[in-house]
């Protein structure tokens, strides 16, 4: 069951800029988008091997909000973890929530949010209501 | 592999509607790219080799590890393993093939491997662990491969083969001992020629001792056999079906078995008359059935059969070899090039009755591969001198035959797309080449057609008139130059105000960065200031290099590559200190490599103190102006030269550019700076100075031109001053000068009417900018030292100080360098449940 981990202040985060987190042993990259969403994938770069995500450029492709590899430039869907040049490849999505201007993050993987749907903060899975 | 491609061909063609499908699958996981399996041991896990988009099984009943162990042909009925039961209208077998394992006493003892699926990788790696010295039985290509595999899992590694060569069915004696040669220098330890007769154990059990028919033997702890494979026909045996003389189950054309309600495709097919061993026929296989089954009008219903060119990257060595490669053909002759230093081997068969290519063999570099391979199929007509093709291209080639491609010919030969399948996809208003792989999976399994597939592209998108857009990017309907003008003339100065006034979306990869360099270009401050920052690439944003392990580099400027013994000394000392790997640049300059995020600040600071600053490695921008001794030291000198580059060095530092520029300094016309290979280059003459521009090194050299001669200093350094930002101005984003100038109308004379003669009469402007530019002048790294909030960017993770545990090094040669993917498993430990 995931639960919500507390990993710093919004304002810690420059605008369609992302940073590193520690979340338990995951690797995650968090991103707050200038129009307020904010988003977290896991921050390992499927195509160098180096947790580079985070250092990406957030922008978009359509409607699709996407942050590009620092490396080799491959961009993946901010809300579903989906390579968009490849869509075999997809890195892990974490949950996200603002709680008194800071940012939480589920503990573990979620299922990615299914496009159309994510918000600023998207509810962790069912099994998880008791705990909070 | 090709029974997804089956069942991907038939939903797509709306098949659904028509049938129930049902797999069964022995493996405990859907289909993955087995042709990339090696990948597994270079970082990737079993999903990223999936070949199942989300979705794919939707609608598709699948039993996972539950092989089918029966057919009833009698009642249509397949058994599986686990005793379920499923009726059925057709029956596909795709069933591939196993591992040929000979029969050698202690063949089956724990330590032995076959190299097949992921399991079998697992097995090898875990087993790995306790290792040191590893064989592989069998030296063709699947042999290499796991040599290779053995390799980077730090074992030593032997291969053993009984051929005279290696992979003798794809090369001949020449080809062989260069790939022999190249992979020795490797470290893989090559035994041609010989039959393992028996493995025996050690104490422990495992195999230790292989014994080989010459009477030797070799001591090892692990054995993969690859020594060749067979086609997995037993349920068909069972079942009754024809089956070849040496195995595979027999098909007709449609891919049809004696039981016409029953099909085979991929490697245990028998079609016209032979197995097929690699992944393109058994998909041109799965087509076949797929159109029988769906009644889609445009797929093929018959296998033609296949092309079995092979070009692969075996331990970093190019090797190629297609058509009639051995010139078995009574009117073949060859051409053969043999570079013993190079260690480049090829060799061309050409037919002397027609003239054409036959066929061929390339070892070391392969680069010619895809254009000689389309001759040999006789899909492009052969050139007057094709024995010219065998050496490297040269700069300027324009690719030959592009145009003169038939529209059936197979672009991607792994995944059978022809030219005109590629070609569809651009008039559907596809526009890249990612878009080409999503649309058609051309370029998606090897890589080696991608260069065609761009080739094609271009000039597909020229031809149809939709000019190679020169729009920056989907956010703005505008050319760099525009946007330029824009800003400059409208005093436009940040991002989100460009958006607004003619742009949409949030921006991408592309736009921001060309976006925050015209900024800067014009003038607006610290690149990291305010909104500035998130535009960055991240090598400006962190200021420093991206290197491939997520760390950086860090380069102090060295004006005209002139170093105090005491700038030497601080630099040493720096790199001590923070552990960093030190190099000489191609630059005249240290680059100091490995610094972590969290680092920089600390590593500059030192160096700061110690009167150094940026040298802008990391941005589009000047980078160095390299000089020679000149007349200080230099008996031939005419002027100062390395003066002169300290001068313009400092005048132009942090300049921001479309693309970086490169400049040097020579004190006499023996050019020992190399300034006519780069953008801007001046040489002493008696007189003063020449100026060439528009040079550059790099992927496409190009010397640079002479714009004026015999100059003395004010003069020299006007025309770099209106040369440079004319450029800036003008250029689109990433072209260097040399092609900027390759398309300005008018070229040479027009750009030397606009710097010497002013006809533009935009001189003074162009001159003011540039004074603008070195007033404005500081060092960008002591602009983020002094500053706490800019150093707070500098950090692995916002919520602990820790660096990232992953950056992991090994010494090498007395320094530090990253450690490769398998060295580092063998350090870091593994968190169950970790994602990273
Ligand atoms: C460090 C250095 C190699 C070395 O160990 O010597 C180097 C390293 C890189 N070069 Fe270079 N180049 C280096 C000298 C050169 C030279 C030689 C020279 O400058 O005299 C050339 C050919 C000359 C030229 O550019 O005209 C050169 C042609 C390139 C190119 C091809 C440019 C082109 O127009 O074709 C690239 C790719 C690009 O810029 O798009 C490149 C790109 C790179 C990048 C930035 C690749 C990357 O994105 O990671 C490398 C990162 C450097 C780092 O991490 O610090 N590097 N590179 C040299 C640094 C010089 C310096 O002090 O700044
Ligand atoms: C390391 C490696 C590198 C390769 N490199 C290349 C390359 O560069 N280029 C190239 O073209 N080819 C390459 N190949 C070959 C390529 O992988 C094969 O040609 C391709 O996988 C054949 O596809 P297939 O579907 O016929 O067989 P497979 O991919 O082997 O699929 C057959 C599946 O059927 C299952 N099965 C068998 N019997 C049963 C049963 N009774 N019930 C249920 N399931 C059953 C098997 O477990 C297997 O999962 C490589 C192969 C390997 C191992
Ligand atoms: S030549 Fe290639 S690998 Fe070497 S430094 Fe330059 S860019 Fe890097
Ligand atoms: S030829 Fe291998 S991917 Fe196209």
């Amino acid at each position: 069951m995931s639960r919500w981990v507390d990993v710093c202040d919004v304002e810690d985060l420059v605008p369609d800029r992302g940073a590193g987190a520690l979340v338990g042993a995951y690797h995650v990259a968090v991103f707050r988008l200038s129009s307020g969403e904010i988003y977290a994938l896991g921050n390992h770069d499927p195509f160098s091997g180096a947790n580079v995500l985070a250092r990406g450029i957030v922008g978009s492709a359509g409607d699709v909000a996407k942050v590009a590899s620092p490396i080799y430039k491959q961009a993946f869907d901010l809300r579903t973890g989906v390579c968009l040049s490849d869509p075999d490849v997809r890195v892990p999505v974490f949950a996200t929530r603002v709680n008194g201007g800071r940012i939480e993050l589920s503990d573990r993987p979620v299922p990615p949010a299914r496009p159309g749907t994510a918000s600023a903060d998207s509810p962790l899975p069912q099994d998880d209501k008791e705990e909070q | 592999m090709v029974g997804h491609k089956l069942v991907e061909l038939i939903t797509r063609d709306g098949g659904l509607e028509r049938w129930r499908i049902v797999v069964f699958a022995e493996e405990k996981r859907l289909a993955y790219d087995r042709v990339g399996l090696s990948a597994l041991f270079s970082g990737s896990t079993a999903e990223d080799l999936s070949l199942v988009a989300d979705g794919a099984y939707d609608g598709v009943l699948v039993h996972l590890a539950d092989p089918v162990v029966a057919v009833d042909r009698e009642q249509r009925l397949v058994v599986s393993a686990s005793g379920a039961e499923e009726r059925y209208d057709a029956l596909v077998l795709a069933t591939g093939s196993y591992p040929f394992v000979p029969p050698v006493p202690g063949h089956d003892l724990p330590g032995c491997f076959v190299y097949r699926t992921v399991e079998d990788l697992e097995r090898i790696r875990e087993y790995a662990a306790g290792a040191r010295v590893g064989a592989v039985v069998g030296g063709g290509l699947l042999g290499l491969e796991a040599a290779n595999a053995l390799l980077a899992l730090g074992l030593e590694t032997h291969v053993v083969e009984v051929a005279p060569r290696l992979m003798p069915l794809q090369v001949d004696d020449g080809g062989a001992a260069a790939l022999a040669e190249r992979i020795a220098e490797l470290g893989v330890f090559v035994r041609a020629a010989t039959q393992t007769t028996e493995l025996e154990p050690g104490p422990d059990g495992g195999v230790r001792t292989m014994r080989f028919s010459e009477g030797t033997d070799l001591e090892v702890d692990l054995v993969v056999f690859s020594a060749g494979i067979r086609p997995r026909d037993e349920l068909a045996r069972t079942c009754g079906l024809k089956i070849g003389p040496r195995g595979g189950v027999v098909v007709d054309n449609a891919c049809r078995t004696s039981d016409a309600r029953i099909f085979a495709i991929g490697e245990c097919a028998l079609a016209r008359d032979r197995t097929w061993g690699l992944v393109g026929p058994g998909y041109e296989m799965a087509e076949v059935v797929a159109s029988q089954l769906t009644g889609s009008p445009d797929a093929p219903v018959e296998f033609t059969g296949a092309d079995l060119s092979t070009k692969l990257k075996l331990m970093g060595v190019d090797v190629a070899s297609f058509g009639d490669c051995f010139g078995e053909q009574e009117s073949s002759r060859d051409v053969v090039l043999r570079d013993d230093v190079a260690r480049v081997y090829k060799r061309l068969v050409l037919n002397t009755d027609t003239g054409r290519v036959a066929g061929g063999i390339l070892v070391g570099d392969a680069s010619a591969y895809q254009l000689l391979r389309l001759m040999a199929a006789g899909e492009l007509p052969t050139p007057e001198r094709p024995e010219q093709l065998l050496f490297p291209a040269q700069a300027g080639d324009a690719g030959p035959g592009i145009l003169a491609m038939p529209e059936d010919t197979a672009v991607c030969s792994c995944n059978n797309v022809t030219k005109r399948v590629i070609c569809a996809a651009i008039a559907d208003g596809v526009s890249d080449v990612g878009g080409i792989k999503a649309a058609t999976r051309a370029g998606t399994t090897c890589g080696g057609c991608v260069p065609l597939v761009t080739d094609l592209l271009n000039d597909e998108l020229r031809k149809s008139g939709r000019e190679v857009s020169n729009n920056l990017c989907e956010h703005f309907r505008h050319s760099r130059q525009e946007l330029f003008d824009i800003m400059r003339l409208r005093r436009i100065g940040s991002f989100a105000e460009l958006l607004a006034a003619c742009g949409r979306g949030r921006g991408c990869e592309v736009c921001k960065p060309a976006v925050a360099s015209m900024l800067a270009s014009l003038g607006g401050g610290h690149i990291l200031k305010g909104e500035q920052a998130g535009l960055q690439d991240t090598n400006d944003h962190f200021l420093a290099n991206l290197q491939r392990d997520g760390t950086y580099s860090v380069v102090p400027r060295v004006p005209g590559g002139e170093l105090t013994p005491d700038q030497l000394i601080a630099i040493g000392q720096v790199a001590k200190e923070f552990g960093l790997y030190t190099k000489i640049t191609g630059g005249q300059r240290i680059d100091l490599f490995g610094a972590r995020v969290e680092q920089l600040p600390a590593v500059w600071s030192r160096l700061i103190d110690a009167g150094m600053e940026s040298g802008h490695a990391y941005g589009k921008a000047l980078r160095t102006v390299k000089s020679c001794v000149g007349r200080t030291w230099c008996r031939y000198g005419v002027q100062d030269s390395t003066a002169m580059a300290i001068r313009l060095e400092l005048r132009y530092r942090g300049l921001r550019a479309p693309h970086k520029i490169k400049s040097a300094v020579s004190g006499c016309a023996r050019e020992c700076a190399e300034a006519q290979s780069k953008d801007f280059g001046v040489i002493a003459t008696e007189r003063g100075w020449n100026l060439y521009v528009c040079g550059n090194g790099g992927m496409r050299p190009q010397h640079a031109e002479l714009l004026a001669s015999d100059l003395d200093d004010e003069s020299l350094v006007r025309y770099i001053d209106r040369f440079l930002m004319f450029y800036i101005r003008t250029a689109d984003r990433l072209e260097r000068t040399a092609t900027w100038l390759n398309k300005l109308e008018g070229g040479m004379s027009y750009l030397r009417s606009v710097v010497v003669d002013d006809v533009l009469e935009i001189g003074t402007e162009l001159e003011a900018d540039m004074e603008r530019h070195v007033a404005g002048y500081e060092c960008e790294w002591r602009g983020v030292v002094e500053d706490p909030d800019r150093r707070q960017l500098f950090r692995t993770f916002v919520n602990s100080p820790d660096p990232d545990p992953d950056i992991v090094r090994v010494s090498e040669r007395g320094q530090m360098r990253p450690a490769l993917p398998e060295e580092r498993a063998a350090v870091t430990p593994v968190l169950v449940g970790s994602v990273r």
